[in-house]
């Protein structure tokens, strides 16, 4: 009897402790969430108090969104085009990914040649090679030697595609040396070549895998800042959101109101992937983690 | 809204482009004689991946090794970057600051991600739970900066306060506080940030790692009078070491190239700089590659213990495979 209201209170003050947590956690993103929607005058100025009143001074706008989003001459914050930059740039390198990284991982996993392990130690290794340590010689090369125009999507492309293979090849190849050999030996009996093996075979049984890492892709790339600030040019015709983002923020001004509105705007699709696939995406990093 | 248009334009002509040069690889791939036809497959599904990797990371990373030992006008300096860096003050707390920064984000957060996780098992609405806390995952370090800056906001004593922090520390009648501002607390707060941000994985990797702990484990030790807290100590965390190590491994090097927060929330300025940001700005902004990328070098040696564990584990899997 004893032990049972013992175990029982100790787990009522680690569900306490648990909600604390869950609260202070969640606090930080609600109150950007209401502040986004509150007006200039109760953000900045004399008349200004902190987002929680908003709840008892029920004062609302849609206002700062539609300043953020709609282009207006070169102070606004013309977010729309730079978020379709983002899009534009995530795509086609989530999708290069994906391609080339399944294609080294089947490789790497079922083909026979010399140096096969030491070599995908060696592509594990490069994973973490600080993102630092590539930009000066690679944007050198990307201008030099490339002559690429300086701020096109073809720079931040080639070079998100360049960071993301290990970690691609990685998470895949987990997955792809796990199918099953009978599988593969069927159909090349079946006279099945190499190409059909892989497009017929081996990427449909890997949709899993695929989704999780065309996630991590996606957040990850949709995210940086780095990257983009290196070889992105800062354009409105190139630049992703999060490098207006920090643009707009790091100048103090009287536009500082909007700052919680064009925050918002840049993580609303992250978090509606991340809500929508959160299953995808804890399966990728556990083959990632724990198998690694 | 024409300009739409014009930039979905380049991404179909970037994906056909793409698509023709995989095409021309299955091809090269199938018609191969059937002499060298395996060879032709290695070296055809190998070729764009190695290529990319080769040009983005191993040729930069030699080539900044070298760089690292020249100065602003690329002529050789021998090792004075590196004096540079250990004998400037700026620099000098800039490293100190990194080497804070790598001790106590991956052990903040992955205490508070263990505690969590270990106090959530099993609990009504877990996945609820670990959503809150995950989220901050899926937010990039950029915005994350921008929702901290509100959390921290200060406004002068006299006047209604909008940080959350400041509001209770002046309802608790104490003054407002520069959380940004005074070196060296300003780090801890940047620090924050961070551990915020990371809890939510080590969470999710422990959580799935303590229900991977066989039960009868657990319940024999209760048997034998184990109280929750030997139980935990004794037999859950023996269970997860593997994944803990994961864990902390990973968020030493997210922590090492830690950089959008720091350049968001402070710029580096006021004692903040960390190794990452300190080569950016040097790289980029002060015109001095040589110190950039001995920066970059430094955070690559720092890196590389964790590589070679890693690499060794991988190994040692591959073997037993």
């Amino acid at each position: 009897m004893m032990r049972r209201v013992k175990t029982k209170l100790t787990s009522k003050w680690a569900t306490a402790a648990a909600i604390i947590i869950a609260v202070v956690w969640s606090v930080p993103t609600f109150g950007l969430f209401v502040t986004s929607f509150r007006p200039a005058a109760k953000q900045v100025g004399p008349r200004s108090d902190g987002w929680w009143n908003a709840f008892v001074d029920w004062q609302f706008t849609i206002k700062n969104y539609a300043d953020v989003l709609v282009p207006a001459g070169s102070q606004s914050a013309n977010l729309s085009q730079y978020f379709v930059n983002s899009i534009a740039i995530v795509v086609p390198v989530t999708i290069f990914v994906l391609v080339l990284a399944s294609m080294a991982a089947y490789v790497f996993a079922w083909g026979k040649f010399k140096g096969r392990d030491g070599l995908f130690i060696f592509v594990f290794a490069l994973q973490i090679i600080p993102l630092q340590m590539a930009l000066i010689p690679l944007l050198q090369f990307f201008t030099q030697t490339l002559q690429l125009p300086a701020g096109s999507y073809a720079q931040l492309w080639i070079a998100h595609t360049m960071f993301g293979l290990p970690l691609g090849i990685f998470l895949l190849h987990n997955f792809i040396s796990e199918i099953p050999g009978e599988v593969i030996e069927a159909a090349r009996v079946d006279g099945a070549g190499h190409s059909t093996i892989f497009w017929r075979i081996i990427l449909p049984l890997s949709v899993p895998a695929l989704a999780s890492l065309a996630i991590f892709q996606f957040l990850w790339v949709w995210n940086d800042l780095l990257v983009a600030l290196v070889f992105s040019g800062g354009t409105a015709d190139v630049a992703p959101i999060t490098q207006r983002l920090a643009e707009i923020s790091g100048t103090r001004g009287a536009r500082d109101y909007l700052n919680p509105a064009a925050a918002f705007v840049s993580i609303i699709i992250p978090l509606l992937v991340f809500f929508g696939l959160q299953r995808y995406f804890v399966r990728g990093l556990l083959s990632g983690g724990l198998k690694g | 809204m024409e300009f739409i248009g014009e930039k979905l334009l380049q991404v179909v002509i970037a994906l056909a482009i793409f698509a023709a040069v995989i095409g021309l690889i299955m091809l090269l791939v199938d018609r191969a004689p059937k002499s060298i036809k395996d060879k032709v497959t290695v070296a055809g599904f190998l070729a764009p991946a190695a290529i990319l990797m080769v040009v983005g990371l191993v040729y930069p990373a030699i080539r900044t090794s070298t760089l690292a030992f020249t100065d602003a006008g690329g002529n050789a300096n021998g090792f004075d970057n590196f004096v540079w860096m250990f004998t400037q003050p700026e620099a000098l707390t800039t490293l100190r600051n990194t080497v804070i920064w790598t001790v106590l984000v991956p052990l903040l957060s992955t205490s508070f991600g263990l505690a969590y996780a270990v106090f959530i098992d099993k609990a009504r609405g877990e996945k609820v739970l670990k959503s809150l806390v995950f989220m901050p995952m899926a937010i990039s370090f950029v915005g994350a900066g921008i929702i901290w800056k509100l959390v921290y906001d200060y406004r002068g004593p006299n006047i209604e306060q909008t940080g959350v922090i400041n509001f209770f520390l002046v309802s608790l009648g104490m003054e407002p506080k520069q959380f940004l501002l005074d070196a060296p607390g300003n780090t801890m707060f940047l620090i924050i940030v961070m551990v915020w941000i990371q809890t939510g994985f080590a969470m999710v990797i422990l959580s799935a790692a303590i229900k991977g702990v066989p039960v009868e484990l657990t319940e024999a030790a209760r048997l034998d009078g184990a109280n929750a807290w030997q139980q935990f100590r004794n037999v859950t965390i023996p269970g997860i070491r593997g994944a803990l190590v994961v864990v902390l491994t990973t968020i030493t090097i997210a922590t090492l190239k830690v950089f959008d927060i720091v350049r968001t929330m402070t710029a580096g300025n006021y004692d903040t700089s960390v190794v990452a940001n300190e080569m950016y700005t040097q790289a980029f902004r002060a015109g001095e590659p040589g110190r950039g990328a001995a920066l970059a070098l430094i955070l690559f040696l720092m890196v590389l213990p964790i590589v070679v564990y890693n690499a060794r584990v991988l190994r040692k899997q591959r073997e037993i495979h």
